[in-house]
């Protein structure tokens, strides 16, 4: 079955991967949507419910893109991990089911009116539906991420002789410690890469000249709500969520950051890539005791290395794993830094002028993408080897009677698939920014 | 308990097959029905506002499959691998073929996704009573093989078919001339459906057209359902049992039945709801009376060393199942609010 469970973690990984850069998207367009509908209401300007509607489109697509790759996401507890499913089902399962209950209801209702229903609305629930779809998705984000932080850290349950874990307390699910700071990470993280694409395309009208009044909103947007943003991803929210995995898993820890040794005040390792042979980093730069400052206020607090572990607890992947984080960290900086640039410039009234600014946002967007991809592969490889953690490896989910051969031939469909998938959405995509927020007239 | 979940998880079920059905037969019309570009845009703007909202039914009733009867979820969607990955596959090509058309206006752009958007509808149609069929045929749990099991007793595999088509045969497979019938049921129930959606929401040449046709297909639904009984009958003696034990329930074929001739009727009808309204009864009511007569199974074994999969050994715990029968209630009741203010927001009739 060795290679039934890699393929299966394969396709789970590059459908998942490829299926989250919708919601990132829309999660933190749809606040922006709302907030531009608000004005609109306020202000009375059409400006603003024009871009309310272009951005509502680039929503829509982004939308329908996330709704045809979630399905397999859900399919595929039950097809490949069919095990998991069946020992966790009664916990994990009551989140999902809550999701396609309580949200995703909501959002494709309210996304129906609000595209199909503006003149039927009015002014006012026009603007009530792009909030109801704003809150369908977070509340999507919730449940999903109360689902996740359950396999990151289980409370509320309990497990029968057969290994099926039941439901104790649906409360806790809901208190799980691991939740909240997660929930506020990842929604942080989404707002920011929505300010990125909103000041993109912002910085690529400005850029080329044109569509002057679009431009000046969307890069105010992207500013005011990307610097925000960028910092809450890091503090409170990055800080936040790495002091509960130092405390929740001390291995993950310890392989995020690449602490083969005990000792007395961690280093923070900027650069240096980890040698799984000789355990040890090569071409280190590294600041002495900042980790352990970070994370504990105390300059010589000791952090437990991977010694401190048996080697089946470790991380499978470490180099993977501290990668991922460190590329999260490294960009979540530079987005702070360029957004903290931004506001100066427009404090200053040069926002539209700076050409060199405006080139960096507009190439620096999609690295927003894969800061977050790789904020989740920290979460996810730093969880293996194990499916619910501490408590079920992730060997023992995988589904019995599903074959290698076809587990790689729906993978290779998948890739297919999504391959083409993205060609076009890359291409509609282009086209709706291309044409702008006043298309002419068919 | 066991009771309400199982209803909960039928009613989801037919509410889908109800509501994304209407879009499926609506997609088969576009694709063999249809004159001119006229008639395939007023078919668009009938389903345009509904079939992402209909086709959440499907991940919500696959939520509360995962949640209320877990070792189900499990059983059959590993077991059926083959078959749902070819379902995902053709659902997204028929999303796209839905929202991707109108973004270019090139012919040869709008060929691609207008067949993409026919063939997946098809497709998916035939594939849902392909599914039904082998849910009451019963599947080989255990995956046995001359005498000896290959996997746990809760489990199998099932091949596309085997060299015989057989539904009786020890190897069974996805399709065989029992499964492939039901599928063709199902591939004229919803054709009529999504014929009689039109009827409803469209005036026109097209909605005159398709409201003829609907009886004569309706006629060869009839014969064919009829002659999926019998085989039923003879493949599964015992699925008589719950209506022997409460006649009452003899209502929901009863039902279905009467949708069914109504449907016979259909061109004489003078309200143009009523052709919807028979398609619905025959779906609904024959849903309803499959599911009568399976419960308290949920998966039949095919073989006699394994037992069935039951509402009571696939089942939730006591506890997860009391605190779910409430958020589930709170949350059929939102969804059934946003439906109606939906419909009743794109009420009326479209004209070409």
């Amino acid at each position: 079955m060795e290679d039934a469970l890699l393929y299966a973690r394969l396709q789970f990984a590059f459908t998942i991967s490829f299926h989250y850069l919708f919601p990132i998207l829309t999660m933190g367009l749809s606040l922006i949507i709302v907030l531009y509908k608000l004005q609109f209401l306020y202000t009375g300007k059409a400006i603003y419910n024009r871009a309310a509607r272009f951005w509502m489109k680039v929503f829509a697509l982004n939308f329908v893109m996330g709704v045809v790759t979630g399905i397999p996401m859900e399919f595929q507890f039950g097809t490949n991990w069919a095990r998991f499913s069946e020992l966790t089902g009664s916990v994990v399962g009551q989140t999902l089911a809550m999701e396609g209950l309580f949200s995703f209801f909501l959002e494709s209702t309210f996304l129906g009116l609000f595209l199909y229903g503006e003149k039927w609305l009015g002014k006012r629930l026009h603007f009530m539906s792009a909030l109801m779809v704003m809150l369908g998705s977070w509340l999507s984000g919730l449940l999903i991420i109360a689902t996740n932080a359950w396999m990151q850290h289980p409370v509320g349950y309990e497990i029968l002789e057969h290994g099926k874990f039941v439901l104790k307390d649906f409360r806790a699910l809901f208190g799980n410690p691991w939740l909240w700071p997660v929930f506020l990470h990842n929604q942080a993280a989404s707002v920011l890469t929505s300010s990125f694409v909103v000041g993109a395309v912002g910085a690529f009208y400005a850029l080329s000249g044109k569509r002057e009044a679009y431009s000046r909103l969307f890069l105010r947007t992207a500013v005011v709500l990307g610097v925000i943003s960028s910092v809450v991803v890091a503090f409170p929210s990055g800080d936040w969520v790495a002091k509960h995995v130092a405390v929740h898993q001390p291995a993950t820890f310890a392989g995020m950051e690449a602490i083969f040794e005990t000792e007395q005040g961690s280093e923070l390792v900027l650069i240096g890539q980890p040698n799984m042979a000789e355990r040890r980093l090569d071409n280190k730069l590294a600041i002495p005791k900042v980790l352990s400052f970070l994370t504990y206020h105390e300059w010589d607090f000791p952090i437990k290395g991977l010694d401190e572990f048996p080697p089946e607890e470790h991380p499978t992947n470490i180099p993977g794993l501290y990668y991922a984080y460190h590329i999260m960290v490294g960009l979540g900086t530079l987005f702070i830094g360029l957004m903290l640039w931004g506001v100066f410039l427009y404090v200053k009234r040069r926002l539209l002028s700076s050409r060199f600014w405006l080139w960096l946002l507009m190439l620096m967007a999609p690295l927003t993408y894969i800061a977050n991809l790789a904020g989740w592969y920290t979460a996810e490889l730093g969880r293996q080897p194990w499916l619910v953690y501490g408590l079920m490896r992730t060997e023992a989910g995988v589904s019995p009677a599903v074959s290698a051969g076809n587990v790689l031939f729906t993978f290779l469909g998948f890739v297919g698939l999504y391959v083409l998938l993205g060609l076009v959405f890359a291409v509609l995509l282009g086209k709706i920014i291309y044409q702008g927020p006043e298309p002419k007239k068919l | 308990m066991e009771l309400f979940w199982f209803i909960a998880l039928c009613l989801m079920l037919i509410v889908y097959i109800l509501l994304d059905g209407f879009d499926f037969g609506a997609g088969v019309m576009y694709t063999f029905f249809t004159r001119d570009e006229s008639e395939r845009r007023l078919i668009h703007r009938a389903i345009g506002p509904y079939w992402d909202a209909n086709e959440v039914w499907l991940i919500a009733a696959g939520g509360i499959m995962f949640m209320a009867f877990p070792l189900l979820y499990a059983s059959a969607f590993s077991g059926f691998y083959l078959p749902l990955m070819v379902l995902l596959w053709l659902l997204i090509f028929r999303a796209l073929g839905l929202e991707l058309r109108h973004f270019v206006d090139h012919p040869l752009w709008h060929q691609f996704w207008d067949v993409a958007f026919g063939v997946a509808s098809f497709l998916l149609a035939l594939f849902y009573g392909l599914a039904l069929g082998n849910v009451v045929r019963g599947v080989n749990l255990g995956g046995m093989e001359e005498g000896a099991a290959l996997y746990d007793s809760n489990y199998f595999f099932l091949p596309l078919w085997n060299s015989r088509f057989s539904p009786l045969s020890e190897r069974l497979g996805v399709v065989d001339w029992f499964t492939l019938e039901l599928g063709l049921v199902a591939l004229l129930a919803l054709s009529i459906h999504g014929a009689a959606w039109i009827v409803l929401k469209t005036e026109g040449t097209l909605a005159e057209r398709l409201r003829k046709k609907i009886p004569v297909w309706a006629a060869v639904l009839l014969a064919l359902s009829l002659a999926a009984l019998f085989v039923w009958q003879s493949i599964r003696p015992e699925a008589l049992q719950n209506y022997r034990a409460m006649p009452v329930l003899w209502i929901f074929p009863l039902l279905m039945l009467a949708g069914g001739i109504g449907l016979l009727f259909a061109h004489r009808l003078r309200a143009d709801w009523q052709p919807f309204f028979f398609s619905s009864l025959f779906i609904a009511g024959g849903l309803i009376a499959t599911a009568v007569s399976m419960y308290p199974m949920l998966l039949p074994s095919a073989n006699a060393s394994h037992p069935d999969l039951t509402v009571f050994n696939a089942g939730l715990d006591e506890a997860g199942a009391q605190v779910a029968r409430v958020w589930f209630a709170i949350g059929i009741v939102l969804v059934a609010g946003y439906f109606s203010f939906l419909f009743r927001m794109f009420r009326g009739k479209l004209r070409e």
